[in-house]
């Protein structure tokens, strides 16, 4: 049995997969102040008559650490940052207390500046006086050499809970999202291991065997203990839960989009042969843009529960969600109220559903049918209008070789997948929009908890190899080692494919082998007066995604 | 994140999979370190900076401003195209308003590619700073433009290729052709008899400093920019007046190409020369971008700077004030000088060897220019490359052209004698059209 829980900020979601099949689904409303109690809840229903020793798989995907950095309930941290030459770096001091330190790194790795031991005694002073217990250490191409972070781990860790050094975050470079990402990463650590904590208590007293898995941002997963070094990496994991979801239930292989349309937002994805396009750097949280790797997801302030008014004798929808639909009890009409005044869904009172569209198409002198229709229509065409500006931006990005510019692939959707309470009757107006098939899976009011249930761990690794100085560092796991002058290529390609295949194994990845692929390589010859000193290998290597577990997909909502 | 007081349009494209030859100086490497640099930075992630994804320049944006012998495609590879298209797309960027200014930092450069296009010249085929510029009038309509290159090499392609034109103001700043290719650019280049002071050469000396080069920018190329007036300034951006790089002989810095980037104030750069790839290119776009997007660049430094490293002797301080007042004074007799050089002519030329140094290449030209208080005059250059096995006449009938002179060029191409020449070539700027028999 394979269990998946996506919590939403309303909703906590969970199935019950067996046999390849969806046996039971539930919902649970979310409590914000406890977050184990919505998770027991749902849980407990799911197992209810059955033996836990028999379950495979937890997947849980929360937001437990999302909500504390939004609602600005995260921890103090104390920052040390090695900006080296470049940009001021005065915008990144996001921390309670923040040391810039001397010494630098260069984009060879070389050391150009040296570490001041001094300054660190300083910085420890600093942090007491604030009574700062977690850290984050980042410097400006760590990436290319940590032994600035690593220098700095080894003088503090000790005296401090937890530490997050920068170049374990991402082989990617990008100093500010790195210093974002290991801030919030020290930020949420205490609340993530309360939580983790609690999830492994739950489990052993419900005599659960294995341990639950967390997902992430890009449709992969991780060990709940896994993830008490890197908590950040847990955000904003529900649209991937979606995502996921979508594709398992209605697979292809082909460039298509994927609609989660929620009460209210409609998260916009795209697939090109059938893989999820990803974030090209990482995810964006608030003000913050950082380097957790996360499938490229657009959120538009379009839903179910959108409010409805006319302005300059037009239909406008959202972006402000008022309250529930004026059948329900809400204070303004939105797209549910069509649905519910059109005999499309029988929930609430319809009688005040039509009250509320009539008064809408009064001054437009529309029938309640034809306001109604027209509300869809504009909500239909919203998302389509994002779907288009999208598709352009992404066609649009930058590439770097000639052989890129002469060849340029476009992401052409042949369909859409639309998930969410709302998708199965949005259908007939999404076509129209859309001009594409829509196709609504059956179970998508809890694809979110099947996609979840269905993920495998992931993980990236970038490699850099630079033959002249005789080095190879994967700064992800920490990884350096000494390498000959004629390391080539392929070798680096080897090397990345073991170091992964490694990573994954420690992450609780028990499938057969891992489908690794290259993301990014280049290898360039390094040439100084008339000679080649040697060559500058870059590789970035990941696993796809993967979903496994569900018979056939799912059926298609007619 | 931070947000950019003006807003910037960035083109990215170092050709990964492209090079002269392996250890080519123009090799695929060359961008790589400020790639580096520029994403570590997270420059893309500063509001207000935008990049923007090349594309190849067409045919047709070529034949605008050169004459490739025999044809386009012989001449330009795709690299080429697609660093001349590179800078179109920082134009557009600019011309719709969608940004206040654009950098094109692309490869191959383009600025010593001339009108007659037999080869490559200094790692340039053909010009992409013109064909931008010339793209960007036949979209956008007449525009006054100031060209400004700070390329440590003088941009005699550049120059060739506006000779004539006093709606494009060419200024160079360069080390001094007596020590370094191509040899030229000299106070007495001055621009054409039709357009004579609308070429403004400043030959600076080896071991020039950071002193020395914001000199010149605030006492002669400002002043002259104030008095020109033009719509849009194009930084021709080269990097190699840098003073680790290792084919030129100057004393400049990051923070210095910097600050001369925020003196000048230009619409639109396009990256051109510069050959440190390590030592200086990382740090010198970085403080470019910096410079264009209004942004704090005192933190830009160059891992082995100094201030002795861009110090300059008190000799040069003192001739490059002397060079200064006597271009910024000759530049206001242009009108005079023009009026002296021309008296009684109806027509003048002169006769040139380009050498084409990449290849090997020699060619011999006589240029002829009408006299004309009209128009830029109708030219024609008589050119022979004997490497090539070509002779031909290219007749030049220019964007403002007065009837008389288009008649006198219509006339000329039509009367060319085909057994001469194995090409006749007319460029009819007005028409946007290239003939060729």
């Amino acid at each position: 049995m394979l269990i998946g829980l996506d919590m939403g900020g309303t909703h906590t979601d969970a199935v019950l997969i067996s046999g390849g099949e969806v046996i039971r689904h539930v919902k649970v409303l979310t409590d914000p102040a406890d977050f184990l109690a919505s998770v027991r809840e749902a849980l407990d229903t799911l197992l209810e008559g059955r033996d836990p020793a028999t379950v495979r798989r937890i997947n849980l995907s929360t937001t437990v650490c999302t909500n504390a950095i939004v609602e600005g309930k995260t921890e103090p941290v104390g920052l040390l940052l090695e900006p080296g030459p470049g940009l001021n770096p005065s915008f990144l001091a996001c921390a309670k207390v923040n040391v810039f330190l001397q010494g630098s790194i260069d984009h060879r790795g070389r050391e150009t500046g040296s570490l001041k031991v001094g300054e660190l005694e300083a910085a420890k002073e600093q942090f007491a006086a604030a009574g700062i217990r977690c850290l984050a250490a980042v410097g400006k191409f760590s990436v290319r050499n940590p032994a600035h972070e690593l220098e700095i781990a080894k003088r503090l860790e000790g005296s401090y809970d937890f530490i997050t050094l920068g170049h374990r975050l991402s082989g990617r470079l990008a100093f500010p999202r790195r210093v974002y990402t290991a801030y919030l990463n020290s930020s949420v650590w205490r609340v993530y291991s309360r939580f983790a904590e609690a999830v492994r208590s739950y489990g052993k007293s419900r005599g659960l065997k294995i341990e639950p898995f967390i997902l992430k941002a890009d449709g992969g997963t991780l060990t709940l203990s896994g993830a008490m070094n890197t908590p950040v990496e847990t955000i904003l994991s529900g649209p991937a839960a979606s995502i996921m979801g979508a594709l398992a239930l209605a697979p292809g292989e082909d460039d298509c989009v994927i609609l989660d349309v929620g009460g209210t937002t409609t998260d916009i994805a795209f697939c090109a042969g059938g893989v999820p396009l990803f974030e090209p750097q990482g995810i964006r949280l608030g003000p913050y843009p950082t380097l957790v790797r996360s499938f490229f997801v657009h959120s538009i302030g379009l839903g179910g529960d959108s409010s409805v008014r006319i302005a300059d004798r037009r239909m406008a929808i959202g972006p402000q969600r008022q309250g529930p639909p004026v059948a329900l009890g809400g204070p303004a009409p939105t797209p549910t109220d069509a649905f519910i005044a059109l005999g499309m869904l029988p929930v609430g009172d319809r009688g005040l559903a039509v009250e509320a569209i009539e008064g809408l198409g009064r001054s437009l002198g529309l029938s309640v049918r034809a306001t109604a229709h027209s509300i869809l229509d504009e909500l239909a065409a919203g998302i389509a209008g994002a779907v288009g500006r999208l598709l352009n931006y992404l066609n649009s990005r930058p590439v770097y070789t000639i052989r890129e510019v002469l060849t340029e692939r476009k992401l052409e959707p042949r369909r859409v997948i639309a998930v969410g309470a709302p998708a199965p009757l949005l259908k007939p107006f999404l076509e129209k929009a859309l001009g594409l098939p829509v196709e609504v899976p059956s179970l998508a009011g809890v694809a979110n908890a099947v996609g979840a249930a269905l993920s495998h761990p992931t993980a990236t690794l970038a490699v850099f190899a630079d033959t002249e100085r005789g080095v190879l560092t994967a700064p992800e796991i920490g990884w350096q080692e000494r390498i000959g002058r004629s390391f080539s290529l392929d070798d680096a390609r080897q090397r990345a494919f073991a170091l992964l295949e490694r990573r994954l194994r420690e992450l609780g990845y028990t499938e057969g082998t891992p489908e690794i692929e290259v993301i990014e390589e280049q290898s360039f010859n390094m040439v100084r007066g008339f000679y080649t000193v040697g060559r500058n290998i870059r590789l970035k290597v990941q696993n796809r995604p993967s979903l496994g577990g569900l018979k056939g997909g799912g059926n298609c909502h007619a | 994140m931070l947000k950019a007081p003006h807003r910037l349009g960035l083109v990215f494209f170092p050709a990964y999979d492209w090079a002269i030859s392996p250890t080519h100086p123009e090799r695929e490497e060359r961008l790589l370190y400020t790639q580096d640099q520029v994403w570590e930075e997270g420059i893309l992630d500063i509001d207000g900076i935008t990049e923007y994804r090349p594309r190849p320049a067409g045919i047709k944006d070529v034949e605008r401003v050169h004459i490739c012998v025999p044809d386009v495609r012989s001449r330009a590879g795709d690299s080429d195209l697609i660093a001349a298209g590179g800078a179109l797309v920082a134009a557009d960027a600019v011309l719709r308003g969608e940004v206040d200014r654009a950098f094109a930092i692309v490869r191959p450069p383009g600025h010593h590619a001339q009108r007659i296009v037999y080869g490559n010249r200094g790692f340039c085929n053909i010009n992409i700073e013109a064909i931008m510029i010339e793209y960007i009038r036949r979209r956008y309509g007449p525009k006054r433009i100031a060209i400004v290159d700070t390329d440590c090499h003088h941009g005699d392609g550049t120059q060739d290729i506006y000779w004539h034109d006093k709606d494009t103001l060419y200024i160079s700043i360069h080390q001094d052709g007596r020590t370094l290719y191509p040899g030229s650019g000299f106070l007495p280049e001055f621009g054409g008899p039709n357009a004579c002071g609308y070429t403004l050469n400043l030959p600076l000396p080896p071991e020039t400093g950071e002193e020395g080069f914001l000199y010149a920018v605030e006492n002669l190329i400002l002043p002259v920019l104030e008095d020109f007036r033009p719509d849009l300034i194009i930084n021709s951006a080269g990097q190699d007046n840098h003073y680790t790089d290792p084919i030129t002989n100057m004393r400049f810095s990051a923070r210095g190409y910097a600050r001369l980037t925020e003196l000048l104030q230009p619409h639109i750069a396009v990256l051109e020369g510069g050959y440190s790839i390590e030592g200086a290119l990382p740090y010198v776009n970085l403080g470019i971008i910096l410079a264009l997007a209004g942004l704090d660049y005192s933190w830009v430094r160059e891992p082995d700077y100094s201030p002795a490293k861009v110090a300059q002797p008190r000799e040069i301080t003192d001739y490059i004030a002397r060079l200064c007042r006597e271009t910024y004074a000759a530049w206001r007799q242009r009108h005079e000088i023009r009026a002296r050089s021309v008296a009684g002519r109806k027509e003048i030329s002169r006769q040139r060897r380009v050498y084409y140094d990449t290849e090997g290449l020699l060619e011999l030209q006589k240029e002829t220019t009408l006299v004309c208080d009209d128009c830029a005059g109708l030219t024609w250059i008589d050119s022979r490359c004997a490497d090539r096995g070509e002779h031909i006449l290219a007749v030049f009938i220019p964007r403002d052209a007065c009837p008389r002179c288009r008649q006198e060029g219509e006339k000329l191409f039509r009367r060319a004698d085909r057994r001469t020449y194995t090409g006749v070539y007319l460029q009819d700027r007005p028409e946007d059209l290239l003939l060729k028999e």
